[in-house]
C-alpha cells in the first residue's frame, strides 16, 4: 500500500535491488573469509617458531629471519653437518617430516589411497555395468543394496572387523592389523557405494547405440565393455577415481582402529592425530597439517570442474 | 513353429546376459559381503556375548550359548543416563548441524548464481572446507580457538567478548535482554564446525539445481512486475525443495554416524559426547566389546527407523 504515497525514485524494485547488492557484497566478504582464513591461519602458523607465536599470537605474517629457518635444512642436501641438525630441530616442516616420521606416513598414504583407488575401480566398473546395462534377476534389489551402504555407520562395521583381525592375527599368525594393505579393503566401504552410485548414474548417457552396433558386430560384451564403453565413460571414470582417492587420503576412523598398533604403518591423517599427543610445539601440527591438506587442494585444483560435475552427478558420502 | 527357434535363442541369449551380470558383479558382491554383511551381523551376535577386549585372543567367539540382551541393558542404564544424553545429543548434534549447512549452502549458492569477477575461483574456495582433511580441519579450528593465543578468541575479545574455551566449556551463562540463558557453549562450537564443515556439499547441490532453472519462469515474473525478494520467495526457493528434501536426508544421515569430527575436535569431553563417540569409549575405555557392539545395534536401528519413517511420510515429490 505505502509504495503508491512514495515517490517512483524509491520504488520497491530499486530499494531491492541497493539492498540486494549490498547484502551481496557482504556475502561474498563473509564467505572469503570464513573459507580462506582458516587456511590462511595455518600456513601462517606452520612457518613461525612456537615461542613467537606465544607472545605474539595476531602476527599476520611470518618474519624473514622464521621463513628462513624453515628452508635451512635445505643446506643439508649439500652434506650433513652439525648445523644441519639443529636447522631441522628448528624448522617445523623438516622436523615433522624427519624426526615425527612424516616420510613414511607420507609414503604409506600414497600407497593406501593409490590401492584403494585401483580396487574400487577394477570392482565397480562392471558392477556399475552390470547394474545400468544388463538385464538380469534382481537388478533392481542390487542397486538399492549398494545404496544401503550408504547408511550405515562405519563404526558398526569397525568393531567386528576389529575383533575379527585381532583373532585371525592371533589364531593364524597373519599380521591383519597394522598393515596398510590389508586397511584398503576396509576403505572399500567408504569408497566402493560412492563409486558406484557415481557410475550408475553416468552410464546410462553412454550411447546404447554404439554398444548395440559393435554387438551386431560381432563383438562380445566384455569387448564392448573394454572398448567402447569404458573409453566413453572415462571422465566419469577419472572423476570416481579423484573422488575415491580424497577419500582414502583423508580417511581417519578405519586407520585409527586398525594402524594405530604399529607407528611404521600410521597414515597422514593417523600420523597428525598421534602428534597431538606427543609434547611438540602447536607450529608443528600446523607444519603436519599443511603437508596432508597441500596434496588435496592442489589436487582439487587442477581438476575442479571434473570433480564438481562428478560430485553433482551422483549424490556423494561425505 | 517358426517363431520357436528364434524365441528360444533370445532365451538363451538373455540367460547368458544374466550370467555375464552376475560375473561382473561376483568380485564386488564378495567384497560387499566381507566389510559389510558379515560385520553387520557377526556385531549383532557380539552384542549378545559378555565379552571384553582383553578377552579376544582367548573366548570362543562362535559360542552363544550364553547368549543373553544384559549388554543391551547395560547399555541404557549406564551411570547417569550417559546413553541418554548421549542420544539427546546425538540429535541436536545431528539436526542443527545438517539444517545449518543447508542454510549456509542455499546462501551461498544464490550468490554464486549470478555472475562477479573471479566468481571461478570463489567457488573453489568455498569448496576447501568440504575437501581438506578433517584432521587438519579440526587442529587448525582447535588452535584458532585456543582460550590464549587463539586467533578467533584474540579477535572477539577486542570486540569485548570475554576469553572462553570454546570447545571444553560444557555450559556459559549469558545474560540476553534480562533472561539468564545457559548455552551449551562446547556442544554449539562442534555444531557451528560441522555446518561450517559440511555446507559446501549443500552449496553444490543448490548451485547445480539453481542453474538448471529456466529463465522464462524469472522473465515471465518480471513482466508481471515481480520484486527481487518477491522472485526469490515464490520462484527460487520452491524450486530448490525437493534437493533440499534429499540433502536433509543425507546430512542427517551422515552426520549421525558421525565420529571424526567430534573425536578430534574435543573427544567428546564438555557435553559433546555422539553416540559414535561414547561407542569408541565402551570399546576402548572400559574396554568392553558386547556393549560397545550393543550400542552400536541401537544406533544402527534407530536410524533405520528414522530414515524409513522419512521416507515413507515425509519424502517431498519427486521432481518432473
Amino acid at each position: 500500500m505505502r509504495e503508491r504515497y512514495t515517490l517512483s525514485y524509491w520504488s520497491r524494485e530499486r530499494v531491492e535491488r541497493a539492498l540486494g547488492s549490498l547484502i551481496r557484497a557482504f556475502s561474498i566478504l563473509f564467505f572469503l573469509v570464513i573459507t580462506a582464513f582458516p587456511f590462511y591461519w595455518m600456513l601462517n602458523l606452520s612457518f613461525r617458531p612456537y615461542s613467537d607465536v606465544l607472545l605474539h599470537p595476531l602476527r599476520a605474517l611470518p618474519r624473514a629471519i622464521d621463513v628462513a629457518s624453515v628452508f635451512a635444512p635445505l643446506t643439508c642436501l649439500r652434506g650433513a653437518s652439525e648445523a644441519c641438525t639443529t636447522a631441522i630441530r628448528n624448522s617445523s616442516f623438516a622436523a615433522v617430516l624427519i624426526r615425527y616420521g612424516f616420510l613414511t606416513y607420507i609414503r604409506n598414504s600414497v600407497i593406501v589411497s593409490f590401492i584403494t583407488v585401483a580396487l574400487t575401480l577394477v570392482l565397480a566398473v562392471p558392477a556399475a555395468y552390470a547394474v545400468t546395462r544388463l538385464q538380469f534377476r534382481g537388478r533392481s534389489a542390487m542397486s538399492w543394496g549398494i545404496l544401503l551402504i550408504y547408511m550405515f555407520p562405519a563404526i558398526v562395521i569397525g568393531i567386528p572387523l576389529f575383533v575379527f583381525f585381532v583373532r585371525i592375527q592371533q589364531s593364524l599368525g597373519i599380521p591383519l592389523r597394522g598393515n596398510p594393505y590389508t586397511v584398503t579393503i576396509i576403505y572399500l566401504a567408504g569408497t566402493l557405494p560412492v563409486a558406484l552410485y557415481m557410475l550408475r548414474s553416468y552410464f546410462p548417457s553412454v550411447p546404447r547405440e554404439l554398444e548395440e552396433a559393435a554387438l551386431i558386430d560381432g563383438a562380445s560384451r566384455l569387448e564392448v565393455i573394454w572398448r567402447i564403453t569404458i573409453p566413453l565413460a572415462m571422465p566419469a571414470i577419472a572423476s570416481v577415481a579423484l573422488y575415491t582417492w580424497m577419500i582414502a587420503w583423508n580417511e581417519f576412523l578405519f586407520a585409527l582402529l586398525f594402524l594405530v598398533e604399529s607407528q611404521p604403518s600410521w597414515t597422514l591423517p593417523l600420523g597428525l592425530q598421534q602428534l597431538d599427543g606427543q609434547e611438540v610445539p602447536r607450529t608443528f601440527l600446523m607444519a603436519g597439517s599443511v603437508i596432508i591438506t597441500l596434496p588435496i587442494i592442489f589436487v582439487f585444483s587442477l581438476f575442479e570442474r571434473f570433480l564438481v560435475e562428478g560430485l553433482t552427478a551422483g549424490a556423494v558420502k561425505g | 513353429m517358426s517363431a520357436q527357434p528364434a524365441n528360444r535363442r533370445r532365451l538363451s541369449l538373455r540367460a547368458r546376459e544374466a550370467r555375464l551380470a552376475y560375473g561382473l558383479l561376483a568380485p564386488t558382491l564378495v567384497v560387499v559381503f566381507l566389510i559389510v554383511i558379515f560385520p553387520i551381523v557377526w556385531n549383532i551376535i557380539l552384542s549378545l556375548q559378555p565379552i571384553r577386549l582383553q578377552d579376544l585372543p582367548n573366548i570362543n567367539l562362535l559360542d552363544i550359548s550364553n547368549a543373553s540382551l544384559n549388554n543391551y541393558m547395560r547399555a541404557i542404564t549406564a551411570r547417569g543416563g550417559r546413553f541418554w544424553e548421549a542420544l539427546r545429543v546425538t540429535f541436536v548434534y545431528t539436526i542443527a548441524s545438517s539444517v545449518l549447512a543447508l542454510l549456509i549452502g542455499v546462501w551461498a549458492a544464490l550468490i554464486v548464481r549470478d555472475p562477479f569477477p573471479g566468481r571461478n575461483i570463489f567457488r573453489g574456495l568455498l569448496l576447501f572446507p568440504y575437501i581438506a582433511p578433517v584432521v587438519s580441519l579440526a587442529f587448525i579450528w582447535k588452535l584458532m580457538l585456543d582460550k590464549n593465543i587463539g586467533v578467533v578468541t584474540l579477535l572477539l575479545s577486542r570486540l569485548g567478548m570475554e576469553p572462553l574455551s570454546y570447545l571444553t566449556t560444557r555450559a556459559y551463562s549469558v545474560n540476553i535482554l534480562g533472561l539468564d540463558l545457559n548455552v551449551p557453549l562446547a556442544l554449539v562450537t562442534v555444531i557451528l564446525f560441522e555446518a561450517w564443515h559440511y555446507f559446501p556439499f549443500a552449496f553444490l547441490f543448490f548451485l547445480a539445481r539453481l542453474q538448471a532453472i529456466p529463465r522464462d519462469l524469472y522473465e515471465a515474473a518480471a513482466v508481471d512486475g515481480a520484486s527481487p525478494s518477491q522472485l526469490l520467495w515464490y520462484i527460487t526457493l520452491p524450486q530448490l525443495r525437493a534437493v533440499a528434501g534429499t540433502l536433509l536426508l543425507l546430512r542427517f544421515i551422515w552426520t549421525f554416524n558421525k565420529f571424526d569430527d567430534i573425536f578430534l575436535l574435543n573427544g567428546g569431553a564438555a557435553g559433546t559426547e555422539v553416540i559414535t563417540i561414547q561407542i569408541y569409549q565402551w570399546l576402548f575405555a572400559r574396554r568392553n566389546v558386547g556393549v560397545a557392539a550393543a550400542v552400536a545395534v541401537i544406533m544402527a536401528l534407530i536410524l533405520g527407523a528414522l530414515v524409513f519413517i522419512y521416507l515413507r511420510w515425509f519424502q517431498p515429490e519427486e521432481e518432473e
